[in-house]
């Protein structure tokens, strides 16, 4: 422990200066199967305060430590064009370049890499950078004892910055709740009053029915009921976010569909696999441009529209013009083509699923406070849904081919008449439908599989949305999507997964028998019949 | 136009032709079924093991087949339609009269499959971990047996770990449903309270884990070290371990051991935040074996691609399919009845170095192991059992089964024996 102190001071003194081979013999006991010694191991690498100890054990945590099978030593391997290139741990000198076979990995288990983290993370607490010292603050939270409870009360005087600053005097005050002296803990838990820090609440409830003094098991238990209620309150706004949240999905899934299907009527079954085409889509741009994932997401937006718009002029001018007005054959067309489809997928890029990956600024989440923290993704999810929800009906409200498509949905011989081309814009709805589809797989490929099943799994939900919004309406799939969002989440806590999905099921059968045409009835001539 | 007829002609002359050689050829064959689905949901599962197959019959025709006769693969494709199993099963059997059969994955399947290969009395191996409580005299068993994974896994989750507080997780049918019986029963027969289990079941497929992922951590906050014995199937993992990853919950915090996730799960996925997280198997590609070098070169070199990887399930088929053609050469015939009596005590090598054997109950011997998730999509092993856990077909958790044994040898001959009230309840499973 004494060379945390010794690096946090800035001693980087070079008298710890330890043999050379006796540390490499220490290394070298890391090629024990068994993970107890080598947790022993790295007990004693971080004792010795080798200068190069803290290389050491970053290069554990990203498994670059292997040994050589038949010299039984231990070095550093680095993948040069397909070849394992092994140097010295110590001083980095070349030792040689072998095949797979012939060397091993250094794995290493939770617990040791638990252990590691915690010893960088306190090297952390000097970083010049304000956020990663306050993370490494709060990750000694849990794991606070009397060495790092030292390292805190010093740095505590040098720290500048007022939030890493609060978070040592919380840090310090939870260590202060296992204060011999009563005084000192009913201090600290007047400190912490409120404090939504989970590791508090687990402190103060041990505090408030075993301490053996009165009056801190009374301030715990005053502190604990505070905390509760808070805790409360924080738990529905976490719901309602979960269901803003599940309900941006269903309306991004589900608002293609409402044009295709609110619009022209067309039932078509092979939404999904619009959905579909523009997660493989987003794969496909990430696989040409592998080293700008942050922008690829954004690529992929627009190359999903043109993609799944493209299909879906396809089917429209392929299939569904020539099942006009008969909707049985129209639905069993559009069932066909998903097949063919999902099959298609399965033949070009394998049944398996395909690794789409998230870019940094998706990934993690925004943290409130130690009870509610929001992921970023579906932060963004959510957004994103209001702006394409923003768009869509700025396309069908102020620009002529929104004029002509709600011409013709209205009355198609009437607008025919009136020098609407119908065909042409029955051709352009389903595009942009499905275009609008291609775009909702892009953010579904940030939550879930990209595979072939991807579409199969939404077309339900969408359905449900655009029924229940009310078919045509654009405003009713965004009021359907988000209530059926939340109130699934308000149901999943009491009754769980499967029983909420039922239970959702049969509010709509009943929501649809009240009033058949959903939330919000197209008016209209086409409404009417 | 009668150009175009006689093309026609020709064509159809031409195919007749070239089927009936096929037929002629088959003759002097030895036919493989291979029973997996190569549409709908369970083909991103399955078309792997179907090439798995593909390969072990070409690998064994190279070496010059099975007594003499070359192999000869009949692949059908049941779509993960459970009723089409059990047609299918009847098609290869007396359409294409197969000897043998390899196939299913979800022990709906199986079940399905069932009826038809103990009335046609055939060959079946199924190599995927389930939930024990079967042992059919027509069925070979080479994936795990809950005593071989699930139990295993909860052992060492409390003794290496200390876990105290248990989360089972699962999808809702047969298999999450019995296995987290079992674990509930050995939970509570190891002290554990009720108040510390929680059981929670989700929809196949479901995509929306947040208000789970968010029970769980609150669940695990009480400060007493909490797991996740996950028995979660197929596409639901990729979004639960994404939640997972999002809202933060590490493994070091609340570790997370599955049962149904694999290198193959695993490949469709960015694993950085989910280093740690673990899954028991009784086969990982990273197994430090000859063999297992051998293998995967092989199965790189047969599907085409360098980036595939080798999981559990393909071991199984593996070992299975080598008992199998030892059997078969023991017995000197491939009739069902003798490969039945000579399959057991056959031993092959598995894949981790070591010789599993077929077990009387129709379930083999093999090593147990923990690995855990790394960030280039492989497992470390950081535990393994010293020695082979031979498959227990029913538990010794449950009431009703923990009296029953399996033992396919003459004079027993009887998949679920009354050990209490010496009697074989008569059905074959």
């Amino acid at each position: 422990m004494k060379y945390i102190l010794f690096l946090l001071i800035g001693f980087f003194s070079l008298s710890g200066y330890a043999d050379e081979s006796s540390f490499q013999n220490t290394l070298n006991q890391l090629i024990s199967k068994n993970f107890s010694t080598r947790f022993q191991v790295i007990e004693e690498i971080i004792d010795s305060e080798h200068p190069r100890t803290k290389f050491v054990l970053q290069s554990l945590l990203k498994n670059k430590i292997y040994y050589i099978k038949h010299q039984k030593s231990v070095a550093l391997m680095l993948k040069k064009d397909g070849k394992y290139v092994l140097s010295s741990l110590i001083n980095g000198n070349h030792i040689g370049i072998f095949s797979k076979r012939e060397i091993k990995k250094i794995g290493i288990n939770n617990k040791i890499r638990k252990k590691i983290k915690a010893n960088l993370s306190i090297l952390d607490l000097a970083h010049s950078d304000k956020l990663v010292r306050l993370k490494s603050v709060k990750n000694i939270y849990s794991s606070i004892n009397q060495d790092t409870f030292n390292i805190l009360r010093l740095l505590e005087k040098t720290e500048h910055d007022i939030d890493v600053k609060n978070s040592i005097s919380i840090a310090i005050n939870i260590y202060n709740l296992d204060n011999k002296h009563a005084s000192e803990r009913i201090k600290a838990i007047k400190y912490l009053y409120g404090n939504l820090e989970p590791i508090v609440k687990v402190r103060l409830n041990t505090l408030a029915s075993n301490d053996s003094d009165k009056e801190v098991r009374l301030a715990a238990t005053v502190s604990l009921k505070s905390i509760e209620s808070k805790t409360n309150v924080f738990k529905i706004l976490e719901t309602l976010f979960f269901g803003m949240s599940y309900g941006s999905v269903l309306i991004l899934a589900a608002i293609g569909l409402s044009i295709t299907f609110g619009v022209m009527g067309v039932i078509n079954m092979a939404h999904g696999e619009l959905i579909m085409i523009g997660a493989y889509t987003t794969y496909v741009v990430q696989l040409l441009m592998p080293n700008y994932i942050g922008l690829s997401v954004l690529v992929a937006i627009p190359a999903a529209f043109i993609v799944s718009g493209l299909v879906g002029v396809l089917i429209e001018r392929g299939i569904i013009r020539h099942l006009h007005g008969r909707p049985l054959e129209t639905l069993l067309a559009t069932f066909g083509v998903s097949l063919v489809l999902q099959q298609a997928v399965r033949t070009i890029f394998s049944p398996l699923n395909r690794s789409v990956l998230t870019p940094d600024w998706m990934s993690g989440s925004l943290e409130i406070n130690g009870i509610l923290s929001l992921t970023w993704n579906r932060l963004y999810i959510i957004a994103f849904c209001l702006i394409v929800f923003l768009v869509l009906v700025m396309v069908l409200k102020k620009t002529s081919l929104g004029l002509q498509v709600r011409a013709v949905s209205q009355d198609r011989n009437m607008a025919r008449v009136m020098g609407v081309r119908s065909n042409w814009v029955d051709a352009m709805t389903f595009g942009l439908g499905s275009g609008i589809a291609g775009i909702a797989g892009v953010a579904l490929s940030q939550l879930t599989n990209v595979g072939p099943n991807l579409g199969q799994a939404y077309i339900i939900d969408s359905f449900m949305v655009v029924v229940f919004g009310g078919v045509g309406n654009l405003w009713g799939t965004l009021l359907g999507g988000f209530g059926l969002g939340i109130m699934n989440k308000l149901m999943e806590p009491a009754v769980g997964a499967v029983l909420a999905k039922v239970l959702i099921l049969i509010f709509i059968i009943l929501f649809i028998q009240n009033r058949p045409k959903g939330l919000f009835p197209q008016k209209g001539r086409s409404g009417e019949n | 136009m009668r150009s175009y007829k006689n093309k026609v002609k020709m064509v159809l002359a031409a195919s007749l032709a070239i089927t009936l050689n096929v037929t002629a050829f088959a003759a002097d064959t030895i036919k493989v079924g291979v029973l997996h689905s190569l549409s709908g949901t369970m083909a991103i599962s399955e078309t792997t093991l179907k090439d798995t197959m593909l390969m072990l019959i070409e690998d064994q025709n190279k070496k010059g087949g099975v007594l003499g006769k070359k192999l000869e693969a009949v692949v059908v494709d049941p779509a993960s339609n459970w009723p089409l199993f059990a047609e299918k099963a009847r098609e290869l059997l007396e359409v294409d009269k197969v000897d043998v059969i390899f196939g299913s994955w979800t022990s709906v399947s199986r079940k399905s499959v069932l009826p038809v290969i103990e009335e046609l009395n055939a060959v079946f191996f199924y190599p995927v971990q389930y939930e024990g409580e079967e042992s059919s005299k027509n069925v070979f068993y080479t994936g795990a047996a809950p005593n071989q994974q699930a139990i295993p896994a909860v052992d060492y989750m409390m003794n290496d770990i200390g876990i105290k507080r248990w989360v089972l997780a699962g999808t809702d049918y047969v298999y999450p449903r019995t296995t987290n019986k079992i674990l509930r029963a050995y939970l509570k027969a190891k002290g554990v309270a009720e108040s510390d289990i929680m059981i929670n079941y989700t929809p196949f497929g479901h995509s929306d884990w947040q208000t789970i992922v968010s029970d769980i951590k609150s669940f695990g906050s009480t400060g007493k070290k909490t797991a996740v014995i996950s028995t979660i199937n197929g596409d639901a993992n990729v979004p639960f371990y994404k939640e997972l990853g999002n809202q933060g919950m590490s493994a070091s915090d609340i570790p997370v051991i599955a049962f149904s996730v694999g290198e193959e799960e695993l490949s469709g996925l960015d694993t950085t935040p989910l280093v740690g997280h673990l899954a028991a198997w009784n086969y990982f590609m990273s197994v430090d074996a000859p063999e297992n070098d051998d293998f995967i070169a092989k199965w790189k070199a047969f599907i085409k691609d360098d980036k595939r990887v080798t999981n559990d399930p393909m071991e199984a088929h593996y070992i299975g399919f080598n008992m199998w053609v030892k059997a078969v050469e023991k017995a000197g015939t491939t009739d069902p009845s003798a490969v039945q009596e000579a399959i057991i005590g056959v031993t092959t090598p598995n894949l981790s170095g070591g010789v599993s054997a077929m077990m009387p109950n129709h379930h083999i011997t093999k090593p147990v192991m923990i690995g855990e998730i790394q960030a280039d999509g492989q497992f470390d092993i950081v535990w393994s059992t010293s020695g082979l856990v031979a498959g227990d077909a029913w538990s010794d958790f449950l009431p009703g089964s923990k009296d029953l044994i399996a033992d396919w040898r003459a004079p027993l001959s009887c998949g679920n024996y009354n050990v209490k009230t010496a009697k074989c309840s008569g059905q074959n499973y």
